[in-house]
């Protein structure tokens, strides 16, 4: 399917975002996999076309990024962090589950069974800054913590039979191009699903709370002025 | 006497929703900007200074003297990046930070915008954390309809722009000119210092940039004072900072404390290492940072403890294995995620970080000789220093450390002619899959 023109416009206006235009490539890119499913040959030259650059240039760039695709992933693409930590506490296992029950290798799309919703994509993923909540599975970029080899495959196929899987972090999984486009630079107004925090961030801050252990109080009398919340401008 | 847990920026993240302005604004949010502008650029300068905060991101450099770096005689427009490409194994402070309470982050940018006297600021997150990237955008937007942000902010005529800019995966966009690279639409590759980018930074501009969790600890120094930052902490290491807590421990988990806390208070906090097992490596700031073991439990965490027991702070990513670990396997693992996230740029770490993973895997399926030891020693003599930029050195820190404390256990593979460990006692769903 060819970028429309709607498409377009927003593709400049990522540009237009930055004091270079050169600067919006890597959410041009996120925005050309949200519309196609992947980094096209087409899109890299629309990309080149929009920055004025060669395509050798927009191409250079698609390759080096690990979340860039060259070819199409599933509406769920499952990433399973095996960095040492989460391996250690079960991230290999866990890939090696969903490899056998997929029966695909790293980076594959899982054939779609009759009846299935959705297409679901595997790919073991380095860490994701989610340690402690190992060992970590993503899905579309969202949390999906403490997993286990029977959770995550319980997850893939909720996923494939199209039932609402929620991030245990975040929100309703949306799918990966939607994922994409948020990644773009536009929001899905899903920010409001999800907690402030998950159970593991909390550990410390609760401990405080039931010793009543706080920062020191500022020294001096606070100099502080009353917020001047919503003060017109101009 | 200073509490044992210092919570300031995890303070919020209790709070429902906290991640709003209404929540952050109730809870005095947005107050320091007023005093900020009360201030003149350069006295915001010298408050940071004086606080002795030191950059969070791992480096830990003075963040006032950085600023202070900036010509500010330079014509060229100034820019504040923030560094939210949290991706060191391990690490996992800023995710949750800019999850549960973006806006003393945008409330930081502000100030530290203001003081650099930047009108247009970046925060580089990385890709893979949709939900936190929608946590920032939204409240960068908030702020913007607050005015927070804008033109004339609180009728200060200071002006700021702010784009949230996702990255695409790549560790080495971490480092600050490889995550400028990415910046300006090319490859993450590092560039050549000098020039520096408090000189030539950003298009070629006066650039500062700064951790997510440094900039975060601005509000708080402008609204309560360099002296209040710096009564916590130790001498030359102020102020309070996030201690992850990973792996086997009862309680993982993020932990706000002062530093100078030793990893013994830390566990007792997290109720120690996994019950039935003891602690046998850690990491005191992500896998860059030399392996540390059960004698170090005493080791102040601030930059000058840590460095004395051989090892470096970091970003206080406490990974914690115990002796169900095998330390080879762990520390092939991390070294053949430094080839993958070799840049390719320099021929140290290209093609020094694909041998020691020849090496390494040899090793570890106990088919190596006991000289590959000394062979992969060298081979991080040849990678430390010599690489472009910091990852090549991080990628040697486990393997010379490992060897150094567990050089039985990698003749232990050899003897064995293979790993001695059952990966399966490792999991954290270890005791159920035994009695199942």
């Amino acid at each position: 399917m060819a970028l429309d023109d709607k498409t377009l416009g927003e593709l400049r206006d990522i540009a237009a975002r930055y004091p270079e235009k050169r600067s919006g490539l890597l959410p041009m890119l996120h925005l050309v996999q949200s519309e196609q499913g992947k980094v096209t040959p087409q899109a890299i030259e629309v990309c080149a076309d929009i920055l004025e650059i060669s395509p050798a240039e927009v191409n250079g760039v698609a390759t080096f990024y690990t979340m860039y695709k060259r070819h199409a992933v599933g509406d769920f693409h499952v990433g399973v962090c095996t960095n040492t930590l989460c391996a250690v506490m079960g991230g290999d296992q866990i890939f090696a589950r969903l490899k056998e029950h997929l029966e695909i290798g790293n980076d594959e799309v899982a054939a779609k069974r009759q009846g299935d919703q959705y297409s679901v994509s595997l790919e073991h993923v380095e860490c994701n800054a989610a340690c402690d909540y190992a060992p970590v599975v993503m899905v579309n970029w969202e949390f999906m913590d403490n997993q286990t080899p029977e959770s995550a495959v319980q997850m893939v196929e909720s996923l494939r039979a199209g039932h609402d899987v929620k991030s245990t972090r975040g929100p309703k999984l949306c799918t990966w191009r939607e994922a994409e486009r948020v990644l773009a630079g536009f929001p899905d107004g899903r920010v409001y699903e999800g907690p402030t925090a998950g159970p593991a961030s909390l550990a410390g801050l609760e401990i405080a709370r039931e010793r009543g252990w706080k920062a020191p109080e500022a020294p001096a009398p606070a100099a502080v002025e009353a917020p001047k919340e919503g003060q017109a401008h101009g | 006497m200073v509490d044992t847990l210092t919570p300031v920026l995890t303070d919020m993240w209790d709070v429902d929703c906290g991640w709003t302005l209404r929540a952050y604004e109730s809870k005095g949010g947005y107050r320091a900007l007023d005093k900020a502008f009360a201030m003149a650029p350069d006295d915001v300068i010298t408050a940071v200074k004086d606080s002795g905060l030191r950059g969070r991101g791992g480096a830990g450099f003075p963040t006032g003297m950085k600023w202070g770096f900036i010509p500010q005689d330079n014509p060229k427009p100034k820019y504040l990046v923030v560094n939210a490409d949290e991706s060191e194994p391990g690490t996992c402070k800023d995710i949750p930070l800019m999850m549960g309470n973006p806006h003393v982050l945008v409330e930081g940018v502000i100030i530290s915008a203001y003081a650099i006297r930047a009108n247009m600021a970046f925060i580089y997150v990385r890709g893979e954390v949709l939900h936190v990237i929608r946590r920032v955008q939204a409240a960068v937007a908030e702020a913007y309809a607050a005015g927070h942000l804008g033109k004339d902010i609180h009728g200060s005529g200071f002006d700021l722009d702010v784009v949230v800019h996702a990255g695409a995966g790549a560790y080495i966009c971490g480092e600050e000119t490889a995550l400028l690279e990415g910046l300006e639409g090319r490859r993450g590759q590092p560039r050549l210092r000098p020039p520096f980018p408090a000189v030539a930074g950003l298009y070629a501009s006066p650039t500062v940039i700064n951790n997510v969790e440094s900039i975060a600890s601005v509000p708080s120094i402008v609204a309560r004072g360099a002296e209040w930052f710096a009564s916590m902490g130790t001498e030359k290491s102020k102020g309070f900072s996030i201690f992850s807590l990973s792996g086997h421990v009862q309680k993982p988990g993020q932990y706000e404390a002062p530093l100078g806390i030793t990893l013994r208070e830390l566990l007792d906090l997290a109720g120690g290492v996994r019950e039935g097992h003891d602690l046998k490596f850690w990491t005191p700031g992500g896998s860059s940072t030399p392996l540390l073991t059960a004698q170090h439990l005493e080791v102040p965490l601030d930059f000058e403890g840590v460095g004395a027991a051989g090892s470096m702070l970091g970003t206080r990513a406490l990974q914690i294995f115990d002796d169900t670990v095998c330390v080879v396997r762990a520390v092939l693992r991390w070294t053949e995620f430094y080839k993958h996230e070799s840049c390719g740029k320099c021929t140290p770490c290209r093609e020094g970080t694909w041998w020691l993973v020849q090496t390494l895997a040899r090793l570890e399926k106990g088919q190596g000789i006991e000289a590959d030891l000394e062979l992969l020693l060298d081979q991080c003599d040849n990678i430390l220093g010599r690489s472009f930029c910091a990852l090549g050195d991080g990628a040697t820190s486990p393997i010379s450390s490992s060897i150094k404390y567990f050089r039985d256990e990698y003749l232990a593979h050899l003897t064995q002619g293979g790993c001695p460990f059952d990966p399966a006692k490792s999991t954290a769903f270890a005791t159920e899959e035994v009695t199942a």
